[in-house]
């Protein structure tokens, strides 16, 4: 059995990964999983300085899911690639850093500063909500993500995936901007924007007042938007958006994607990306599949 | 690599100490192994529609037996919280732990302490005063209707404060501290916010070393998410910001190195 896949010449032994912000850089959950069984560890996005992040309360609890506005708070690059990449070094996974920016020169001044690390790829998040300093219209708007992209591509040594948010009209015009920009991948969905309000206090539930919404009420809304693109692009697409067991996992393969992430999931089951692995094993056994590529993207209409 | 895990307890009682106030003692071997006062467990609803743990800290440890014990306030109608009350001896419920850092007991060893809950900040109070090896004066605020007095008051001095007066000082754990004229080496505090900023304050004017064990709201409890910082008042080693993770970092603070 082959669990194998490769995303832009870069070989993960199986498809499951950790979705950004939900791991940190493994070290927490290193003490649950085993990082060495993972096909990649997705660090929590790093900006060229450290960041401090929003005032609390930070999350909230949704209905099968939660709401999250923490602002992207990181430590900065320089001590990101001090401490968190070697860390990473010691295990037999592939290291996937998301980078974060307020504007494209930060991007680019983390870039450039990751070029000499022994990572294998970045994954640059242009659609967290979280922040108000302009991205959100950003990864919004496809003339500014085919430009960014195309920066980033000029100066990154490294693979680069696009992160895409799912807050938009179509989100194909994104992933093919993304692609015309050199995205070597994408990756969806982001969080969906939202708002909790605590009724008793009449207040609302984050101090952010707006938050993303993840966990597994979002499911069916990132497996749909990850069909659309993985039909809208070439490049490879890495799915997530409320992955928790194999089964989710194999929609959004089953849908396209060539990988996929767990995010939330880890939460409420700090061994679920294990778990996911092994169930996609599982699977493949059951229906006699020989290479887990052969179920990328093969989603048939009912009766065929 | 592995060795942390979440573990299934199984319920061994449960018991309505007031309205909205409940204690339950679970059967948690590995948990119970492990954990030291002022920690804490993440229990899990078996609803999948409230996917977080919620944080519970962990009011009494019986090592031999493998128990624990957590006196927990229901929230409010439908929240988690409230599924734990209804749950029953023989009930499984998904829990991880120990988390946190829990309250330094050599700090306070031989020396005069000054232990301070206040509302449901009052039951990991409790483990602390029964394995402190101190001189231990124990301050319990309460609105009202107490609990858990009984078991303090087998466990050191016991002082009460109630915001309405129908036990001990008539006002807050401060005030009680002033009228019975209390003075200590060492304090510990559990309680909201706003006690434990006074109480921050007040022993920072009397050159008291304070540790206060803080609360957040919580997503993973481990570390990772970031949801529950705290101010702190030096650039944090980890974060490198000025923040602390309360889940990991804490909930146990010296008062002097957070912002309340």
């Amino acid at each position: 059995m082959d669990t194998r896949v490769t995303i832009a010449g870069v070989e993960l032994k199986n498809p499951v990964m950790t979705a950004s912000g939900t791991f940190g850089s493994g070290q927490e959950y290193g003490e649950f999983v085993d990082l060495n069984r993972l096909g990649a560890v997705v660090t929590k996005g790093v900006a060229n300085v450290p960041w401090a992040g929003n005032p609390t309360p930070r999350i909230a609890e949704t209905y099968g899911g939660m709401m999250n506005a923490i602002g992207l708070q990181n430590p900065g690059i320089d001590v990101f690639c001090k401490r968190d990449v070697p860390y990473l070094k010691q295990f037999d996974t592939k290291i996937i850093v998301n980078v974060c920016g307020h504007a494209p020169e930060e991007y680019l001044e983390v870039v450039e500063r990751l070029s000499d690390e022994p990572i294998d790829m970045m994954e640059i998040n242009i659609s967290c909500p979280n922040v108000n300093a302009g991205f959100l219209a950003f990864g919004q708007d496809a003339g500014n993500v085919e430009k960014l992209t195309a920066q980033i591509k000029k100066v990154a040594r490294q693979p680069v995936i696009m992160k895409l948010t799912p807050n938009v009209t179509d989100i194909t015009e994104i992933a093919k901007a993304a692609e015309a920009g050199g995205a070597d991948a994408l990756s969806l969905i982001n969080t969906l924007t939202g708002m909790k309000i605590d009724v008793e206090r009449q207040s609302f539930a984050v101090a952010n007042k707006t938050g993303g919404v993840s966990g597994p009420a979002i499911r069916p809304v990132a497996v749909r938007m990850v069909y659309q693109v993985a039909n809208a692009v070439k490049v490879p697409v890495i799915g997530m958006g409320g992955i928790g067991t194999a089964a989710d996992a194999l929609e959004f393969i089953l849908a396209g994607a060539t990988a996929v992430a767990v995010g939330t999931a880890n939460f409420y089951n700090p061994r679920a990306t294990i778990e996911v692995a092994e169930g996609i094993e599982d699977y493949m056994r059951r229906h006699k599949v020989e290479k887990l590529t052969e179920l990328v993207g093969i989603v048939k209409e009912r009766g065929q | 690599m592995s060795c942390k895990r979440k573990e299934t307890a199984v319920i061994v009682s449960q018991e309505c100490l007031l309205p909205g106030i409940f204690s339950m003692w679970l059967e948690a071997g590995e948990v119970a192994k492990e954990a030291v006062p002022g920690q804490f467990i993440s229990m899990y609803a078996n609803d999948r529609s409230k996917l977080l743990p919620r944080p519970i800290s962990l009011c009494e440890i019986d090592k031999e037996k493998g128990f624990l014990r957590v006196v927990y306030r229901v929230t409010g109608k439908g929240t988690g919280t409230e599924q734990f009350s209804k749950m029953k001896a023989g009930d499984a419920m998904e829990i991880m732990g120990p988390l946190g850092n829990g309250f330094p007991l050599e700090a306070g060893k031989g020396k005069r302490a000054l232990l301070i809950g206040g509302g449901i900040g009052v039951p990991p109070m409790l483990e602390l005063a029964k394995q402190l090896d101190a001189d231990k004066l124990l301050v319990m605020g309460y609105r009202d209707e107490q609990f858990l007095t009984k078991e303090f008051g087998q466990n050191g001095g016991l002082y009460l404060a109630t915001e309405d007066g129908s036990a001990g000082t008539r006002g807050n754990v401060l005030d009680a501290i002033r009228e019975h004229k209390l003075t200590a080496d060492v304090i510990y505090a559990c309680g909201p916010s706003p006690m434990l900023r006074a109480i921050k304050q007040y022993s920072e004017e009397k050159h008291i070393v304070c540790y206060v064990s803080m609360e957040e709201r919580m997503a993973c409890g481990v570390g990772a998410c970031l949801a529950c910082v705290c101010g702190s008042k030096e650039i944090d080693g980890h974060s490198n910001v000025h923040n602390k993770r309360v889940c990991k970092d804490g909930p146990v603070f010296l008062s002097t190195e957070v912002e309340i």
